[in-house]
Parts: C-alpha cells; structure tokens; sequence
C-alpha cells in the first residue's frame, strides 16, 4: 500500500475569552478512494478513505465524526469548541489502511 | 466504460452517466455492501425507497418530530465532486448526512461531545446526481429530526 503525503492542516484561533465558542476548521489530503472508480487498465480501485475523525480538547472530547464514502476527496471539516481554559486541541484522521494522521492547535483563554 | 478519477469531473454525456449510475448501484446492492435490508429491495427501488431504508436504519423506524435542525446546501453545484453543506442543530447528540442517490448514500455522522460549541458541521460531499441531500439529527432525549435540502447538480461526482 503506498502511504499517503496527507499534510493534516487545522486552524485553531490563538486567543480566546473564557467560554468563548471558537470556530475549527481542518483539511487533510486523502484520495478518499470509494471503492467504484475504475482505473486506466479496467480494474476496481479498492476502498481506501478516512473513516473516522476525532476532535479532542485537553483530553475531553469535541467532536467524533464517522465518515463514508460520499465524503469528498482531501475532506475539508469545520466545527465550533466552547473552551473555558488555556490547552491544546488534538485531531486524529483515521483511514482504511489503518494510518492515523494527527495534528493539533493551542488556545491561550483569558 | 470508465468512471471518472474523484477529482475530475464527468464528462460524459448524461445518458452514459445515468447508465452508469445504475450499474454502481446494483453492484453495491448486489454485493451488499449497505447491508441486509437494502439487498431485500428490488433492483429497481426508487431513490426515495432507498431514502426511507438508510433513514429507519439510523432511528430505528422512530417517528420523526419537528426540530431545530437546518441543512444549509447550494441550490446549484456545478461540481458534484465537492459540494458544500452545512448541518446544524442545537440540542442534537449526533447528526447524519444522507445523499440518497449517490452509490454509497451514506456521507457521514458527527458526534458532538461535551466540548463542542454551536452543534453544527460544514463539509463537503460528493452528489452523484440532483437530489435531496437529506440530515437526521438525534436529539438528546432519543427522537429524531429530519431537514432535506435540494441540489442540482450540473457535473456528478462520479462513482459517488
């Protein structure tokens, strides 16, 4: 299986006010192969997608997403988190071939 | 006969691109890939059938009440490849997007959990074809909420 240059991207504002509601927006490039595309020579392109996304924020969870096919390629996610402290946000893509890609983002609250 | 890359659009023409829909969807239901209930469908169920199946799958055949949930989508996509939509729902344990005549109608679910701020989620889909992209949101105390949103599309993204 060839790995993927997946280069998760998240924006993560740096300042916030204590329970200020912060809008997240991440992309990750995926091919996000749906299991229908057909190649050059005839044959079936196998399944290969990020099935699950994780958004946690010190250890607490703000969003999990279950995803399928229909997702577009290189998905693009955008969400809002109320944060009440300083801390960081941890994303996790989950894909078929069991990689998991991460990357994350600090707020300072005050 | 050659579905299109994910990131290109289709450029065949609209009878090929029908024909070729059709046989995508019967293999998915031929090889129940969605599961038992949608292989007990005839091969020719409508998409609105098809619709009902994913949705009594997700509530249970729970009855549908009225709720704060919207589904914001363009009324035109020029690309079925990635198509803009938004779902929001205040009060909701999870929502999921439906797009009901894509080969794999299923396009996600989102959890929120006790962090998360206004209980909404921008993304982007692929649509096979115009539609209803349907969202179903389950609400805190276990009923459910339906909001559909139609979308013509003028490029289908292939494969679904």
């Amino acid at each position: 299986m060839e790995t993927i240059d997946a280069r998760p991207r998240v924006r993560v504002p740096r300042t916030a006010r204590a329970d200020e509601v912060v809008q997240i927006r991440t992309l990750i490039n995926h091919p996000m192969e749906n299991g229908h595309r057909v190649d050059a020579e005839g044959n079936t392109v196998p399944r290969h997608i990020i099935n699950r996304f994780v958004c946690t924020f010190n250890s607490q969870t703000v969003v999990e997403i279950d995803i399928e096919p229909s997702l577009s390629a290189d998905p693009f996610i955008e969400f809002e988190a109320r944060v009440s402290e300083s801390g960081t946000f941890q994303f996790a893509w989950f894909d078929d071939n069991g990689d998991m890609y991460q990357a994350s983002g600090n707020i300072e609250v005050s | 006969m050659r579905l299109c890359a994910n990131t290109t659009p289709c450029r065949e023409g609209q009878e090929e691109m029908e024909e070729t829909m059709n046989i995508t969807r019967r293999k998915a239901l031929a090889f129940g890939a969605a599961g038992v209930t949608l292989t007990l469908l005839p091969l020719t169920a409508q998409a609105v059938t098809d619709a009902q199946v994913l949705i009594d799958r997700f509530t249970g055949g729970a009855a549908i009440v009225d709720g704060p949930l919207t589904i914001t989508a363009p009324q035109i996509a020029e690309n079925g490849n990635a198509v803009g939509v938004e779902v929001e729902c205040p009060g909701a344990k999870s929502i999921r997007v439906l797009a009901p005549a894509n080969p794999n109608p299923e396009v996600a679910t989102v959890h929120f959990g006790p962090l998360a701020g206004r209980h909404a989620l921008s993304t982007r889909i692929r649509m096979a074809e115009t539609m209803d992209v349907i969202a179903l949101a389950e609400m805190e105390d276990g009923s459910f909420v339906q909001a559909a949103a139609t979308v013509r599309v003028t490029i289908g993204g292939c494969g679904g």
